[in-house]
């Protein structure tokens, strides 16, 4: 226990934790604010002025066609008359249809389409600060030897590391539900005043609630593998610098299978994975193929990456890395 | 006495491209309780890797270790609160202050935060520890690590090069702490490179070179089993140092010249060298036993003295001649 409270006394203090912490809050923020002053509240006012602009354009878009038709019919039996389709009658007519008024309403927020999304900004934003918080936390310890000042006081290696890895991680996850908790707040009121919170049933906040945890679960398995790549590296450069490899070679891996014709090459690109868990799916086309039926012709075939399939993805990552770095710390010597 | 410190057939081998490397080839070593034991050795001999062994940063190939009577590394975690140590340079998270990283020690290891002041002040960074340590001379962080080490009120202290970086003041400092420290009850193992201090401040030492153990015991038997019988021989001013030397050399002595005094080498009798220049009315102002020294014995057994015209390398020792080093 007094480890613990040792270790969470340490990520507390520490300098970067602050910092990174208050960039969080100012990116939260500014997405917050951004979305408040790109909202307005909408109303018999706002509707009646869209229907009145659609309206417009409308009338505008016909004054145009009867315009060009005018010119069409003059032009026949002239030069000019290559220019114009032999039958002005084939010059396209708009119709009301498409002038839809709700094109011209002003952006409102309305919750229950765009808070999920707002879920999956919230826990990548964490998430990017709990790989670097994570990797600091303990890479900074071994490169400035204080895990073997550490270690002498409590010569129990992989007692001293999970406690290290599990305070960061409940720190994390108490970061995660308060801030969560404010974010979900905050696009209330937003909705309220700014938006819409029509259709918000018990169902749809459970749907919130769930899109939240496993935002949560990225959360804490990207302060778990930054944590434990930079102590597989003993330096928080090794965890960067795993990252910035990572992402080379899953581009390349991304081009490789595009350019070999592969039928789904997005499932090599592990961001449609993060996709998939922060979006409950996420679906690939093969435009190439063709699934033919005799009522729909020829249609591309899909493929449905789930929430599930990805999460045993970042799991199985997750804990051979985690693995990975326990049993080099029980293992390695400390030189 | 009983035992605080037993070291026996202790190996590490260290396996790298260029072949097999013996660390530590079988090395024993015995520290009594409340005494301050000096850990002699060459650069890369080995000392290092033993304090590191011990306290369990590394695991050996072979060797039995055991701190007040109990095994380690099996016991370590439960002996590791009566054991003080700094190991090489002195490291720590630069951007806290003194006072929190010895807090956050105290915290790790269960000790009572209020002992963060006394052990600063004790070691005179009481002025200056909310300061951060990134700030302070190598000195100032070897006052902090040693103060690190006497936060748990250890039973054993061990101390690797504690007197780096500090001026003379601080090394004198140092040196009564750990007299201080020893007559209060406490063990202090003492690796140093400093070795005038290790003859001032210790009670016994183990002199380690290439993996093993070159020498051990008490200062005093360690010099005494490597002086060399010698005496010193000082004439009346304007006395022909040289046609003595002649006589003596005429004698069978072995006589090496100095400037204004020459030593024999092998003087078993003493009365011998005034009988035989009294007689040529040669008289003697000084006649007294050459002592050695622990550095000459330190050179002596590791052979490591400096050779005009040879560079040597740092695996190149007596004990290594022939074999050790890379490439075995």
């Amino acid at each position: 226990m007094s480890l613990a409270r040792a270790e969470s006394r340490r990520l507390v203090k520490r300098r970067l934790t602050k910092v990174i912490v208050i960039g969080v809050l100012l990116v939260l923020a500014a997405v917050v604010a951004g979305s408040w002053f790109s909202s307005e509240k909408v109303g018999a006012a706002q509707v009646a002025a869209a229907k009145a602009e659609a309206d417009r354009n409308y009338q505008e878009a016909l004054r145009s066609a009867a315009a060009d038709k005018e010119k069409c019919l003059a032009a026949q039996g002239t030069p000019e008359a290559s220019q114009w389709p032999a039958d002005c009658n084939q010059l396209f007519t708009p119709t009301i249809e498409d002038y839809n008024y709700e094109w011209y309403m002003p952006a409102t927020f309305v919750l229950r389409e765009e808070f999920p999304l707002m879920v999956a900004v919230f826990a990548l934003v964490l998430a990017a600060a709990a790989f670097l918080v994570g990797a600091s936390f303990v890479g900074a310890e071994w490169n400035s030897g204080g895990m073997m000042n550490l270690l002498l006081w409590r010569p129990q290696r992989l007692r001293v590391l999970g406690t290290k890895l599990a305070v960061f991680l409940g720190w994390v996850t108490v970061l995660a539900l308060v801030l969560g908790a404010a974010w979900t707040g905050l696009f209330r009121l937003l909705a309220e005043y700014r938006g819409s919170t029509e259709n918000m049933t018990s169902g749809v906040w459970q749907s919130f609630g769930l899109t939240g945890l496993r935002g949560l679960a990225v959360i804490l398995a990207a302060g778990a593998l930054g944590f434990a790549l930079a102590s597989l590296g003993r330096h928080t450069g090794m965890a960067l610098g795993a990252l910035v490899a990572f992402g080379a070679l899953d581009i390349g891996a991304y081009i490789m299978a595009s350019l070999a014709g592969l039928s789904f090459p997005d499932l090599w690109f592990v961001p449609y994975w993060l996709i998939a868990l922060l979006t409950k799916e996420f679906v690939t086309t093969d435009w190439t193929s063709c699934d033919y039926s005799s009522t729909a012709g020829c249609e591309p075939a899909t493929f449905t990456m789930t929430w599930q399939t990805a999460s045993i993805g970042l799991a199985a990552v997750t804990v051979l890395i985690v693995g990975a770095s326990m049993l080099t710390m029980r293992k390695r010597d400390i030189t | 006495m009983t035992a605080v410190l037993e070291i026996s057939g202790l190996r590490k081998t260290y396996r790298g491209r260029k072949g097999v490397r013996n660390a530590l080839d079988g090395f024993d070593m015995v520290v009594e309780a409340g005494q301050v034991h000096g850990f002699l050795g060459p650069n890369g001999s080995g000392k290092t890797t033993t304090l590191r062994t011990l306290l369990g940063l590394i695991k050996p190939n072979d060797g039995r270790m055991a701190i007040l009577g109990r095994e380690v590394p099996r016991h370590l975690p439960a002996v590791a609160r009566e054991v003080g140590a700094i190991v090489e340079s002195p490291q720590f998270f630069g951007n806290f202050t003194a006072e929190t990283t010895l807090s956050l020690l105290a915290d790790a290891g269960g000790v009572n935060r209020n002992r963060v002041h006394s052990v600063l002040d004790l070691v005179g960074l009481r002025d200056r520890s909310k300061e951060r340590v990134k700030t302070y001379s190598l000195g100032m962080k070897q006052r902090l690590a040693v103060a690190s080490a006497l936060l748990k009120e250890p039973k054993l202290l061990i101390l690797d090069e504690p007197a780096n970086g500090l001026d003379p003041g601080g090394i004198r400092e140092m040196r009564t702490l750990m007299r201080t420290l020893s007559e209060s009850g406490m063990t202090v193992l003492l690796s140093s490179h400093i070795l005038g201090e290790i003859q001032l401040i210790c009670d016994s030492v183990t002199i380690i070179s290439a993996g093993r153990r070159v020498t051990s015991g008490s200062v005093s038997s360690v010099l005494a089993q490597h002086t060399s019988g010698g005496v010193r021989v000082r004439l009346e001013p304007g006395v022909d140092l040289v046609g003595a030397a002649q006589l003596l050399r005429a004698a069978g002595a072995q006589v090496n010249l100095e400037k204004d005094h020459f030593t024999v080498g092998n003087a078993s009798n003493p009365a011998q060298i005034t009988k035989l220049l009294a007689e040529r009315q040669i008289y003697v102002s000084e006649l007294s036993p050459v002592a050695a020294d622990l550095e000459e014995v330190f050179l002596e057994l590791t052979g490591t003295a400096p050779v005009a015209g040879h560079s040597r390398q740092v695996d190149e020792t007596v004990m290594s001649a022939g074999k050790g080093g890379w490439g075995q």
